[in-house]
């Protein structure tokens, strides 16, 4: 009798340890089983990812002009830049950008510069747009919210934004004819 | 007691009844009623029970206006505009709810000030403290949210700003953001959930402030003594003594509350907030509201987005470890003499960068803000880890009612120094 009842507790420590070990993990898989489509949830809805593409039409956009227009409710900078701004664009040894990148890898056609007008900083709009606006210390963009300057490429130079304005995903439907998304 | 009953003091019959029942009356009393206070508190000690009203004020004014708000894109603004005009006394609700939300957070700056001056986090009432800083993120939180709800050109770019902070945190950044906003951008499933959790979180709030209070009734109140009530002489019983004291404070606080709500409604408000949301255009200057001024200065002192975001958070999760970081064994500022003046100019390099935040991000502004932002962090982190150790405090009264009703109240300076030195 004794011996089994020392045997018993022995093992029974042990097993109970596993137990408890074995509660605890499918409480804690249940536990996020439930959480998840709670969280989940809260994602982009279907209905707000299948929001269309946008077309625009070029032709009516000057040398030296820019428009806005609306993507996935993000502003979207469309600039046909100058001969000038270009050339600035391309100058600029890459060693200079906080963020290196060559112009030509930001533009299919090298007037046409498309770029979403979300600042990387904190996601306020850079002024330039307006030929009014401040342009920055490069003739890009500039933000007000907190002082980042963008060049004519929208790469940041100057100021607390990380990285170069996005290039969104936009293909040449025809000459003058571009499809965003 | 054996036929289950609680032994109940209480004379009133229906009381009584209750009260054998369920020993709430005979809880308040305790805690409320005869509950032992120092009896040297100042003025500093209305804060808590302000604060107190302010939330319910708070909830009640919030719980009306939600009654005829819409919290959709299309309408939200429209919605308040009509609360303001059309609904009966809804200016009123609204102002209140407004300026109310400023009065929480100068009433509770003035009650975590006091908790930092008299060393009221310091052992054993760190938990206490920590649960107040719980409260106080929750605040944050919930302030956020309800600003964002009128829907105004403030409110979209504000809430722009704020959740493109998490943004920054590296691999779950795109993640926890995408998951605030439930799009691409803030958009109208944003301004839903921060409806849903703008309602729910003031609940939290009183639940965590229910803990604030049990705590703060296990370890017993502070005083600006910062020494221990040692024998019955040293307290009062809550009520009638605090009770008074408090309804005091309550009148003057109401009076300041008023003037702002009938005199100056807009005074701490931005006027771009009556203009309706627009995502196209950022206005030239944007600034959260006041009471998140000094988070912003630090922010924007940091040239490199993440460590920006690390030391606005990190300036206030810092309150977390404070019982920690100052070992020295007297709480109450008035007998450490450097202490003192350290944080008196912390207290200063908070003010300055509640002001530099609410300027532009240009000099002299940007170097005033590095300055700044370094002392509040080395206040923390350097100064009050070495004072624990070198400061030699001045000598402790030997007990809150020497020190209150004369007498004699110190005792030779070497006696009371001892335990310091021990430090
Ligand atoms: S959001 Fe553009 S600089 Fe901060």
């Amino acid at each position: 009798m004794a011996e089994s009842g020392a045997a018993t507790a022995s093992e029974g420590t042990p097993r109970r340890d596993f137990l408890n070990l074995v509660t605890a993990s499918f409480a804690a898989v249940g536990v996020g089983a439930i959480a998840w489509p709670f969280i989940n949830s809260m994602q982009p809805a279907r209905d707000v990812l299948a929001m269309a593409s946008t077309d625009v039409e070029l032709a009516p956009i000057a040398e030296g002009q820019a428009v806005t227009v609306m993507w996935r409710g993000k502003p979207v900078f469309v600039r046909h830049r100058t001969a000038a701004e270009i050339t600035a664009a391309r100058e600029v040894p890459l060693s200079q950008l906080p963020d290196p990148q060559p112009d030509q890898a930001r533009v299919q056609k090298d007037g046409w510069l498309i770029v979403v007008g979300i600042c990387t900083h904190l996601g306020c709009v850079p002024l330039g747009q307006k030929p009014t606006d401040a342009r920055g210390d490069y003739g890009g963009w500039f933000c007000p919210c907190h002082g980042s300057h963008y060049d004519t490429s929208g790469r940041i130079r100057k100021g607390p934004a990380p990285r170069n304005l996005e290039v969104p995903q936009y293909t040449f439907t025809s000459d003058t004819k571009i499809r965003i998304g | 007691m054996a036929s289950g009953l609680h032994d109940s003091d209480f004379k009133n019959p229906v009381v009584r009844w209750i009260d054998q029942r369920m020993p709430v009356f005979t809880m308040m009393q305790k805690e409320y009623g005869s509950f032992p206070t120092p009896r040297n508190f100042n003025y500093f000690w209305n804060f808590g029970a302000l604060a107190m009203v302010n939330l319910m004020i708070m909830i009640a004014t919030g719980i009306w206006l939600a009654m005829h708000y819409t919290p959709h894109t299309s309408m939200a603004f429209d919605s308040v505009e009509r609360i303001m005009r059309d609904v009966n006394f809804g200016w009123l609700l609204r102002y209140v709810h407004a300026n109310g939300a400023s009065m929480f957070f100068i009433v509770v700056y003035i009650h975590i000030w006091r908790g930092m001056y008299y060393g009221s986090y310091k052992a054993p009432r760190e938990l206490l403290w920590i649960l107040g800083v719980v409260i106080f993120l929750l605040m944050m939180a919930t302030a956020f949210m309800g600003y964002v709800l009128p829907w105004g050109q403030m409110s979209f770019w504000g809430a722009t700003v704020i959740t493109n902070l998490f943004s920054a945190f590296p691999v779950v950044g795109n993640w926890i953001v995408s998951l605030l906003w439930g799009g691409f951008s803030v958009d109208n499933p944003t301004l839903n959930r921060f409806f849903s959790l703008h309602y729910l979180l003031p609940f939290v709030i009183v639940g965590v402030v229910f803990l604030h209070v049990v705590a703060l009734h296990i370890t017993g109140s502070n005083n600006p003594l910062g020494i221990e009530p040692k024998s019955p002489k040293d307290t009062l019983p809550f009520h009638p003594y605090y009770t008074a004291k408090d309804s005091f404070g309550l009148v003057i606080y109401f009076i300041v509350f008023a003037v702002l709500v009938f005199f100056a409604p807009n005074y701490l408000g931005h006027p771009d907030n009556y203009i309706p949301a627009d995502p196209l255009v950022t206005p030239p200057h944007i600034v959260p509201e006041w009471y998140f001024l000094p988070y912003y200065a630090i922010l924007r002192a940091v040239p490199n987005k993440l460590g920006g975001v690390l030391l606005m958070f990190g300036s206030i999760l810092v309150w977390f470890i404070l019982p920690w970081l100052d070992r020295s064994p007297v709480r109450s500022m008035r007998f450490r003499p450097v202490a003192r003046i350290a944080f008196l100019l912390w207290t200063v390099a908070f003010l300055v960068l509640l002001y530099c935040g609410g300027q532009p991000p240009e000099e002299p502004f940007v170097t005033i803000s590095r300055v700044a932002t370094a002392y509040y962090f080395a206040y923390f982190l350097v100064i009050l880890p070495l004072l624990g150790r070198l400061e030699r405090p001045l000598p402790l009264p030997e007990s809150i009612s020497r020190a209150v009703l004369g007498g004699g109240g110190q005792v030779p300076a070497g006696a009371a120094a001892k335990p310091m030195e021990k430090a």
